[in-house]
């Protein structure tokens, strides 16, 4: 043992290795990115990793991993659940051979999410026992147990940490390499009557699934992660907590002098029925302190109509706490104070400061995502056009004063709704916006669906070489793997000319002039067509040298600034002016101006 | 002992290492540490913020407002925006040097932090305001500017470091070459 300064998700990487690990595999998002990434690079060469197309790809490689008996994690953010469901609902019925641990970071908030949806509700839909752990110590304590249940009870378990976890940094105690456990596959055994689903299989495989749900109620009564800790002397009120929640609700209470009794939850399903009625005996009244979906809320109202306790139960479905959104130590603090009587410390009130600037996020200076939609837009003008977004970090291509994502949806789904668009307006011009990565998680099916389906649509695939969004991870384009390996890339033009796309055309939308006679050409065709800008995300290129005003040329008419709105181009002194800093000398700024006032470094800025 | 420091400006400006060193020094200390961070669409150009906690009985990675002890303010604005977590008594290191947002360029206001100076002035009386990047330019980079605030928040004598810990972490964490223009940057007075 000894101890690291660890981020949550780094965290939860090294358990699922001390655990035995053999293979993990996932989809990047935020907040769970960190995990797969950490396992990658702590691999010691006997751990097989993969970023794989996407969620639902990772699950299936993940099942068949442990129907050879290997330890497996698969890795995603909540909405990728949603895309992994399918092969989930079932893989609860097969069951696994090795510990099997899905990994859903949810994100209260939501912070960097479509949706507020919650991995506990999603774990009784599938039937799946799930995990949630309380901080980054937890998570490494916990991840190891997880996987130990999921061997025993041949079934994959949910493992689902929130933002706070994940990002979260703590010293940690962890295990030596020595301690590590380690997992040696048997290997495939075929075996039709286990391995195949078949409605015979389901029906008796649903009967097993709940006997054993209801076992392990039980066993998770005794599970010590589940636990009460009693009320001061006289008190009968209680508090139930959850995850993150917990550790606020306990800092909480380091202030309150009367301490109710807290249930912590740590594996929401199964619900600990045996635990809770325990804890529900002591107390009249419970403050459930949840975020996301009220799961021990409903749970305890249950117990308590089961065992025909009179507790009042209180949470997000009494209006006691807020229905959506994250909790924090502070509005737990003062949500504790008020259900217990407290007064909140006073403290120091300020008064009103300056207005703050508002600093949103936006694409970065040099992003070619700002030429591409700025190009897109440019040839559209004074046409009726729509123009699908999609997931990644061009959707801020929605931002004035670009203003050029009209909807957003979920991964891959712009494709497919400029198709619905366009069914019912088909005066209009249709375009969709796609990543790179998103182009080869889920977008290719919606291309296929288009040329089948006779659309009238203009696919424009944002190239950038890397899936930038969740910090540059490398995909099927890029010809790397997470191995380590330089494999062929996968080409997006020959995948659009294979499914029957025929005019696909590549360019840099650097190239501003030439980039909106390409936009303005193809988009006038019958049909599907592609057009693939083509511009290394800016981040991972080294920079050119950085753009500069020639004071006597520029008029400052801020044309560039209300065109392009990059981060690069500052008002200094009333005058627009390059940040130094900033600038990569993408050269967009120098097309658009109409003086011809921006230049490379023989432009020499004399203010 | 318990500490609760808060480092806050605009993406880019190195706050993430100047946490980690403080961390790095509490871990080689066998000081208890917990932070939180702001991670994802922040990346760059937008407000982030670093929670830091050492000490016994943490519980969670950020505090309630009212409970730092010390704010390190990579921008005037940033530092008055993080202002209410400081606690009464609660020392602020500040860098006087204004980052305009891209929306003030868009909407041609011209913000200079000028009012944000003077808030933090009238409202904290342990207040440390430098120009920090004055002196990168006196030593010859910008990306010393993380030291420069780190070392001018170690001499607030809040965090139960010397300035030679730091710089030990210091030398641990940057590419060698690099090494000694923090040193000096963490020097600089």
């Amino acid at each position: 043992m000894h101890s690291e300064f660890l981020m949550g998700n780094a965290a939860i990487a090294r358990g699922a290795i001390a655990a035995g690990l053999n293979v993990v595999c996932g989809y990047p998002g935020t907040p769970s990115t960190e995990v797969l990434e950490t396992a990658a690079k702590c691999n010691r060469g006997n751990l097989y990793v993969e970023w794989s197309v996407n969620e639902k790809a990772a699950l299936e490689l993940g099942a068949g991993a442990a129907y050879c008996g290997a330890r497996a994690m698969v890795t995603m953010k909540q909405v990728g659940l949603n895309v992994a469901s399918d092969p989930l609902m079932s893989l609860a019925y097969i069951g696994v051979k090795g510990g099997t641990v899905i990994l859903v970071a949810d994100d209260p908030g939501p912070i960097s999410s479509q949706t507020e949806q919650d991995t506990r509700t999603f774990a009784a839909y599938s039937k799946l026992p799930c995990f949630d752990p309380s901080s980054v110590q937890e998570a490494y304590d916990m991840i190891q147990e997880a996987f130990a249940y999921s061997e025993a009870y041949h079934t994959p378990v949910l493992f689902r940490p929130t933002t706070r976890i994940c990002h979260g940094y703590a010293s940690v105690t962890v295990k030596d390499e020595d301690e590590y456990l380690v997992n040696t596959p048997e290997g495939f055994v075929k075996d039709s009557s286990k391995w195949v689903i078949f409605p015979r299989l389901s029906f008796r495989a649903h009967a097993d699934i709940e006997q054993r749900n209801a076992k392990l109620s039980e066993v998770f009564s005794g599970y010590t992660r589940n636990e009460i800790q009693p009320a001061g002397t006289g008190i009968r009120k209680g508090v139930a907590a959850h995850g993150i929640n917990y550790a606020y609700t306990a800092e909480a209470l380091q202030n309150l002098t009367e301490k109710p009794a807290v249930l912590k939850i740590a594996t929401p399903f199964p619900f600990p029925e045996q635990k809770a009625l325990e804890f529900l005996r002591s107390v009249d009244e419970v403050l459930c302190i949840e975020e996301l979906d009220p799961v021990i809320e409903r749970a305890l109202i249950f117990v308590c109509g089961k065992y025909h306790l009179s507790v009042n139960i209180r949470g997000k479905l009494s209006g006691d706490m807020p229905a959506s959104g994250e909790n924090t130590c502070a509005s737990v603090a003062a949500a504790l104070a008020k259900f217990m009587g407290a007064a909140l410390p006073e403290t120091a009130k300020r008064p009103e400061p300056p207005a703050l600037p508002v600093r949103p996020p936006v694409l970065c200076a040099g992003c070619p995502h700002r030429a591409s939609f700025y190009a897109v837009k440019q040839a559209m003008k004074g046409q009726k056009a729509v123009f699908c977004g999609d997931i990644g970090c061009y959707t801020l291509g929605n931002a004035m004063p670009l203003d050029m994502v009209d909807t957003c949806l979920c991964m891959g789904a712009g494709v497919n709704i400029t198709q619905g668009i366009g069914k019912i307006e088909p005066d209009t011009v249709c375009f969709a916006f796609v990543g790179d990565s998103t182009f080869f998680a889920s977008a290719i099916t919606g291309a296929v669906n288009a040329v089948y389906n006779q659309a009238n649509m203009t696919l424009v695939v944002l190239d950038n070489s890397t899936t930038a969004m969740t910090g540059h991870q490398p995909h099927p384009g890029t010809g790397r793997t997470m191995m380590g390996q330089i494999v062929d890339k996968v080409s997006i033009e020959a995948v659009l000319h294979g499914v029957g796309v025929k005019t696909v055309e590549t360019v840099n939308p650097l190239e501003l002039e030439k980039a909106i006679e390409t936009v303005k050409r193809v988009s006038a065709e019958d049909g599907v067509k592609a057009i693939i800008f083509k511009s290394p995300c800016a981040v991972l290129i080294k920079p050119e040298s950085p753009a500069v005003i020639d004071t006597d040329k520029c008029t400052n008419c801020r044309r560039c600034i209300k065109q392009l709105g990059c981060p690069g181009l500052v008002l200094k002194d009333g005058r627009v002016h390059i940040e130094q800093a900033l600038c990569t000398g993408c050269g967009l700024c120098a097309q658009v101006c109409p003086f011809e006032a921006i230049g490379g470094a023989s432009c020499r800025e004399t203010s | 002992m318990q500490r609760n420091i808060l480092i806050c400006g605009v993406g880019g400006q190195g706050i993430v290492l100047t946490g980690k060193l403080i961390s790095a020094a509490a871990m080689a200390r066998g000081i208890p540490v917990m932070s939180a961070e702001t991670i994802g669409m922040a990346q760059k150009g937008g407000s982030v913020f670093t929670f830091l906690r050492l000490g016994d009985d943490l519980h969670c990675p950020m505090f309630p407002p009212a409970s730092a002890d010390l704010l390190i303010g990579f921008e005037p604005a940033e530092a008055v925006r993080m202002l209410p977590y400081l606690k009464e008594g609660g020392k602020v290191i500040v860098n006087t040097h204004a980052i305009m947002p891209v929306t003030a360029a868009l909407s041609g206001s011209d913000y200079t932090g000028t009012e944000m100076l003077d808030y933090l002035k009238q409202q904290v009386p342990a207040l440390t305001a430098l120009d920090a990047d004055a002196a990168c330019k006196e030593l010859g980079s910008p990306k010393v500017l993380n030291m420069i605030m780190l070392g001018a928040a170690i001499r607030a004598e809040v965090l139960p470091f010397t300035t030679d810990e730091i710089e030990d972490v210091m030398r641990k964490t940057v590419k060698p070459q690099f090494a000694e223009m923090n040193a000096r940057a963490l020097r600089y007075e």
